[in-house]
C-alpha cells in the first residue's frame, strides 16, 4: 500500500489564490475553444509552471533566445496548456493565440514544438526525452562557463520510461547542480493510479539513490515551491529532484483525481457550468 | 575505416572547439589521444544510448557539434525515437558514427548486424545518410561533416577494407562519384560494395559488357542529377547494397527513377541481402558471398538481367 505523504494530503486540501484560478481559466478556455485538450495533466502542473515563470526563471519575452536565459523543458509535453497559459501571460505571444489551440493555423499544438512557440526550449510529447536534453543543456552551460540553470518538468507516469533513469545517472555522474528535475507527482496516469500501473515508491529514495538531492513538497503550495526553487542547488555538486505532490485536475472538482479528465474532448453544458463554479467566469 | 573516422574526430576537435566525442561504452582506449588532449570534450556516457542521443541534442542546441559513437544497431534500433524527435525534429548537427554497418559484426549474430539501418535512417526527415567505401574516403567525408546542417548518420565498415577511392574525386556530402563511365550497365553502389562492384565490372568487361559505376556514398540526400546523367543510354541499372531490399539504396534509386522519369525507365536489378535476419555467422565476406554479393555472383546476376532486359516481354529476375 502506498504511503500517503503529508504533502500529498496538503495538495488535496490546498486552496488556490486568484492568480492560480486565472491561469486555470486560460487553460480551460483553450479546451473550450479547441474542443479538446489534456485537462488533468495541465491543472496539476499550474503552480509548478507558475512559480517557475513568475518567480524563478531568468527569461526575457522580448529576447526569448538570450544565451544567458534559464532553460525550462516541459518533458511531460501533454501538460502543455499550463505552459502555454504562462508563456502567453508573460508576453511570449499574444493571449489570443490560446483560443487557436490545436487549430490548423495555430502555433500551439497538443504538444509543444520548438521553433513554433516562442519560449519553448524543446519539442516534447514523446515521454522520457526531456531530462536527457536537460543534461545536455546543463553540461553545455558548464563547458561554456555560463550561469544559466536548467529545469525539467517530468510527469510521474513519464518516469516509467527507462531513459529518464539513464539521464538521472548521467546528471549525477557529471554533478550537474544547475539541473533541476521537477516531478509532477499527481499519482494518476492515463489508465489509472500510478501504484497500480507501475508503482514508483519509494520515489524520493529512488532519486536519492541515483545521486540527486531530493526535496518534497505540496506542488500547489506557491510559497513552498518558491522557497525550494530559490534554494537550488540544494546540495552543491548534485542535481536536484523536487517531488511535487499534486492533484490531477486540481481546482476543478469533477476533474480532480479523475482519469476521465486526463484528456477531454468537447465540454458539455454541465461541465462548463462546473468549471464556472470552480474557477469563475471564463 | 573505423579508426580513421575516430581519429578524424580528434583532428576536427583540434580545429574546432565545438567538436565533442560522445561514446557509450566503446573499446578500451578509444580516442585515448583525444581524451588526453581534450579531456572535457571526450565523453564516455555508458550503455545508455537513448539518453546519449537526448544529451547530444541538448549540447547541439547550445552550439556544440557532438560526434556520437557506438555500434550501428544500437544507434538505429534502440533509440530510434530519440534520433527522430531529439535530433531530426530539432534538426540538430549531431553526427552518429555507426560502427559495423551491414555485416561487419557477422560473427556476433543478428543483434549486431545492421542490415536495415539505411532504411530506417533514410525515412527520417532532416537526416543525412553517408556510407563511405574505405578509410581514405572516410577521412575526406569526416572533414566535410563539421559545418553540415542537421544530423548525419555515418555508416562505417571495419578496418582493412581495400582502398578504392581516389583523392582526386574529393568528397562532397550529397554528390555521387562516377567511378567508371556507364556502358551497357550502370552499377550504383554505396559503402564497401564499391570494392565488389569494381571487381564485378572487371569480370563483366572480360565478357564484353561495359559496366559503369556510380558510387553513391550519400544515400540521403540522393544525388538525383548524377543518377539521371549516368543512366543515359544504358540498358540496365543495378544497385548493390549490404542491406535488406526494403528502403535502402535500391529503393532510393528506384523511387527517384520513377519520380523523375515516370515512363521510359531502364531495366533495374536490385542486389541486396534477403529480407530476413542472418542466421549465419562467419565473416562479412562469407555472408556477402552466401547472399550473392561477391563479385562473380554480382557479375552473373547482371549478365542474366541484361539478357532478360533485351527481350521484349517483362521478365522476372531470378534473384
Amino acid at each position: 500500500m502506498i504511503q500517503i505523504s503529508p504533502h500529498a494530503e496538503a495538495a488535496l486540501t490546498c486552496t488556490l489564490d486568484e492568480r492560480s484560478l486565472y491561469l486555470r481559466r486560460l487553460v480551460l478556455g483553450s479546451v473550450r475553444s479547441a474542443g479538446r485538450g489534456h485537462v488533468g495533466p495541465a491543472l496539476s502542473l499550474i503552480e509548478m509552471v507558475r512559480v517557475l515563470y513568475d518567480d524563478i526563471l531568468r527569461i526575457d519575452p522580448n529576447n526569448p533566445r538570450d544565451p544567458e536565459r534559464d532553460r525550462a523543458i516541459l518533458s511531460k509535453g501533454h501538460g502543455c496548456l499550463a505552459l502555454y497559459a504562462l508563456l502567453a501571460d508573460r508576453g511570449f505571444f499574444p493571449l489570443s493565440e490560446l483560443d487557436g489551440f490545436c487549430g490548423s493555423d495555430s502555433i500551439l499544438g497538443g504538444h509543444p514544438e520548438y521553433g513554433m512557440v516562442p519560449g519553448v526550449e524543446a519539442s516534447t510529447g514523446a515521454l522520457g526525452h526531456g531530462l536527457s536534453i536537460g543534461v545536455g543543456l546543463a553540461l553545455a552551460a558548464r563547458m561554456r562557463e555560463r550561469n544559466y540553470r536548467t529545469f525539467v518538468l517530468l510527469g510521474d507516469g513519464e518516469i516509467n520510461e527507462g531513459s529518464v533513469w539513464e539521464a538521472a545517472m548521467g546528471a549525477a555522474k557529471h554533478g550537474l547542480d544547475k539541473l533541476v528535475a521537477m516531478i509532477d507527482y499527481n499519482k494518476l496516469q492515463s489508465y489509472g493510479p500510478t501504484d497500480y500501473v507501475l508503482p514508483l515508491e519509494p520515489l524520493a529514495d529512488k532519486w536519492r539513490s541515483f545521486g540527486f538531492a531530493v526535496q518534497e513538497l505540496n506542488g500547489h503550495d506557491v510559497g513552498a515551491l518558491r522557497t525550494v526553487l530559490k534554494q537550488v542547488p540544494a546540495v552543491p555538486g548534485k542535481p536536484t529532484a523536487i517531488i511535487c505532490h499534486t492533484v490531477k485536475g486540481k481546482g476543478l472538482p469533477p476533474a480532480e483525481s479523475n482519469a476521465d479528465w486526463h484528456h477531454k474532448n468537447k465540454l458539455s453544458d454541465s461541465e462548463l457550468d462546473a468549471i464556472r463554479v470552480a474557477v469563475g467566469d471564463f | 575505416m573505423r579508426n580513421t573516422a575516430m581519429n578524424m574526430v580528434h583532428k576536427l576537435a583540434a580545429r574546432d572547439e565545438r567538436v565533442l566525442y560522445i561514446g557509450s561504452d566503446p573499446g578500451a582506449g578509444t580516442l585515448r589521444a583525444m581524451s588526453k588532449e581534450f579531456p572535457k570534450r571526450h565523453l564516455i556516457e555508458g550503455i545508455s544510448e537513448a539518453h546519449i542521443i537526448g544529451m547530444s541534442a541538448g549540447l547541439a542546441m547550445e552550439g556544440f557539434v557532438p560526434y556520437v559513437n557506438t555500434i550501428a544497431t544500437f544507434l538505429t534500433r534502440r533509440c530510434y525515437e530519440q534520433v527522430a524527435v531529439d535530433l531530426c525534429l530539432h534538426n540538430l548537427p549531431v553526427r552518429l558514427i555507426a560502427n559495423g554497418g551491414g555485416l561487419v559484426y557477422a560473427p556476433l549474430g543478428p543483434t549486431h548486424q545492421a542490415i536495415e539501418d539505411i532504411a530506417i535512417m533514410r525515412a527520417l526527415p532532416n537526416m543525412t545518410v553517408v556510407c563511405p567505401c574505405d578509410a581514405d574516403e572516410a577521412a575526406r567525408m569526416m572533414d566535410k561533416t563539421l559545418d553540415w546542417t542537421g544530423p548525419i548518420y555515418i555508416r562505417l565498415g571495419k578496418g582493412g577494407d581495400a582502398i578504392v577511392s581516389k583523392a582526386e574525386h574529393g568528397f562532397e556530402i550529397g554528390k555521387a562519384i562516377l567511378m567508371r563511365p556507364p556502358g551497357d550497365v550502370l552499377m550504383v553502389t554505396t559503402g564497401v560494395m564499391l570494392q565488389r562492384a569494381i571487381a564485378a565490372a572487371d569480370l563483366l568487361a572480360a565478357q564484353g559488357i561495359r559496366a559503369g559505376i556510380l558510387h553513391m556514398h550519400t544515400v540521403k540526400p540522393l544525388d538525383t542529377e548524377a543518377l539521371l546523367q549516368a543512366i543515359r543510354g544504358i540498358k540496365l541499372v543495378a544497385t548493390l547494397e549490404e542491406h535488406v531490399p526494403s528502403g535502402g539504396l535500391g529503393s532510393a534509386v528506384a523511387e527517384t527513377l520513377i519520380d523523375k522519369l515516370g515512363s521510359g525507365l531502364p531495366a533495374m536489378l536490385r542486389l541486396s541481402l534477403p529480407d530476413r535476419f542472418m542466421h549465419n555467422y562467419g565473416s562479412q565476406d562469407s555472408l556477402l558471398k552466401k547472399h550473392g554479393l561477391a563479385p562473380n555472383a554480382i557479375a552473373t546476376s547482371i549478365e542474366h538481367a541484361l539478357a532478360a532486359s533485351r527481350t521484349s516481354a517483362p521478365q522476372l529476375h531470378s534473384t
